[in-house]
């Protein structure tokens, strides 16, 4: 088992998909909210997602494919000027 | 002697100790270092101070570093310049420049450097390493020079050539990845989770972003031990601008000046404006952008500390602007020929940016502000080349000077004839 910590963001019309829970019934992997927060312009959710490695990435790469934006919780972009 | 005691959550407030990790285990919150500002308050005077060296390392006290493992190649202390010619442009009746373009590598990326170098040595590493599309490739790869450290540093493919021999000069292990901007982000957080190295802005990152506080203390001292009313500033991260405004509390924490009332006003590109559109539309939430603009120092799509910059501004009453790459360009070219200062395109912006909250009226004429010059232009030359004055092309006689000075249609003063 393996763990990654993710910040998903959503656009306004995903905000009202349920993505976290299909995320957990398409792949094994388990989905633990720390943050959250929702307004009229974003939303965004920092998640661990556990499971086992290649679950883990194949559960980011659907959730990209639905349009969620997936980062690093804490860094943003490490490519400064 | 350093004050530093752990490091702090920003969001759950938990409490670590000083190692090299930058974020929460249980929120993922960043991590902040923490000081005895009662211990700072008894050790540090404005005469300690000021008898200190022409450096950053006169506030030492107040950085989270032990000083013996500093690397000093001259950094801090920049001019804070009266800005009256750019001042009576834009309709301001005190406005000054905090010149950072003077620092051993031309940028404030030095302040932030000389931290996380000291303090990596302090940890015991042997290399350090960035990703950058400029200014921190260059102050990463002189501090390593300097200290004798390997350097691993990381620039996109489509770097400006000026900028690659910003950093290949010191001879760092030069990386240029082959893929956009994502892939080298991508690619450098993977690195920096599997090699012992002191990447700049992540494992150390909550020691690199202390030395921007720097820039609040060094205005404070030269304005007299006092704050300005008004502080405009680049945003790309946000750290930057977050720290500045650090920086003047804990001036006052520490019994140096008086309660600083200075409104925060932060300044980005338009094609990179993450925060500046989070402060228009009223949110603390802002969401990523795909950068493009000519203000590549700026252009992060995904400020780490965005939500706290915008915090700043509700805590200050400040607020956020942004410019067009052609606004920018001629805040470059306004600074420069009216306080003859050339700065990058961050400068270019920052000044663009000032001009048109004066303009709105969200800068008062009367408002004592600050703009922060944070790059020097000789790294963004292709920003304004083209757009300058051409030089008078003549033959060298004076009948051939004369005419060509007639078509421009500049008259010769009297006395020069």
């Amino acid at each position: 088992m393996a763990s990654k910590h993710v910040r998903f963001t959503f656009n306004p019309e995903l905000v009202k998909q349920p993505v976290v829970y299909q995320l957990g019934h398409e792949f094994k992997v388990v989905t633990s909210i720390r943050m959250a927060a929702v307004d009229n312009s974003v939303g965004w959710v920092v998640l661990e997602l556990e499971g086992e490695p290649d679950e883990i990435e194949r559960s980011i790469a659907w959730a990209q494919a639905q349009g969620v934006r997936v980062d690093d919780p804490t860094l943003g972009d490490v490519v400064e000027g | 002697m350093s004050f530093e005691q752990a490091l702090r959550c920003r969001e759950c407030g938990r409490e670590y100790p000083l190692a090299p990790i930058f974020s929460c285990e249980y929120c993922f919150g960043p991590l902040e270092v923490a000081y005895d500002y009662d211990g700072i308050r008894a050790a540090v005077t404005r005469d300690s101070i000021e008898r200190g060296p022409t450096s950053i390392w006169r506030y030492e006290a107040l950085l989270p570093c032990d000083p013996a493992y500093k690397v000093d190649i001259g950094t801090g202390f920049t001019p804070l310049i009266k800005a009256d010619r750019l001042a009576k442009a834009i309709g301001l009746d005190t406005l000054w420049i905090k010149n950072d373009t003077t620092n051993p590598t031309w940028s404030f990326k030095d302040r932030v450097v000389s931290v996380a170098i000291a303090r990596a040595r302090q940890f015991g590493f042997t290399a350090m390493a960035c990703a950058s599309t400029g200014n921190l490739a260059n102050s990463v790869s002189a501090h390593a020079a300097a200290a004798g450290m390997e350097a691993y540093v990381f620039i996109p493919q489509d770097l400006e050539e000026g900028k690659v021999v910003g950093s290949a000069v010191y001879a760092p292990n030069l990386v240029m990845v082959d893929g956009n901007y994502d892939d080298v982000n991508r690619l450098c957080t993977e690195l920096a989770g599997s090699r012992p190295w002191a990447f700049v802005n992540i494992n150390v990152r909550p020691f690199y972003a202390e030395g921007s506080r720097t820039l609040a203390y060094e205005v404070a001292e030269q304005l007299g031990w006092r704050t300005p009313q008004r502080v405009v500033a680049p945003m790309a991260s946000g750290s930057l601008f977050t720290k500045i405004w650090k920086g003047f509390q804990e001036l006052h924490k520490v019994g140096l000046i008086d309660e600083p009332h200075v409104r925060m006003s932060g300044a980005q590109a338009e094609g990179c404006s993450p925060i500046a559109t989070a402060y228009a539309n009223h949110t603390l939430n802002f969401v990523p952008q795909k950068p493009n603009t000519i203000a590549r120092s700026l252009a992060i799509g995904n400020p780490a500390d965005g939500y706290y910059a915008l915090k700043v501004m509700e805590e200050t009453e400040g607020g956020a602007e942004m410019a067009s790459d052609a606004e920018i360009v001629e805040g470059v070219k306004l600074l420069a020929e009216t306080e003859g200062i050339f700065a990058e395109t961050a400068g270019g912006t920052t000044i663009a940016c000032l001009k048109k909250l004066v303009a709105s009226g969200a800068i008062g004429r009367g408002e004592e502000t600050v703009a922060f010059i944070t790059g020097g232009g000789l790294k963004t030359i292709e920003a304004v080349q083209g757009k300058l004055i051409e030089p008078l092309r003549v033959t060298p006689n004076m009948a051939a000077f004369e005419a060509a000075v007639e078509a421009r249609g500049v008259a010769l003063a009297a006395g020069a004839r």
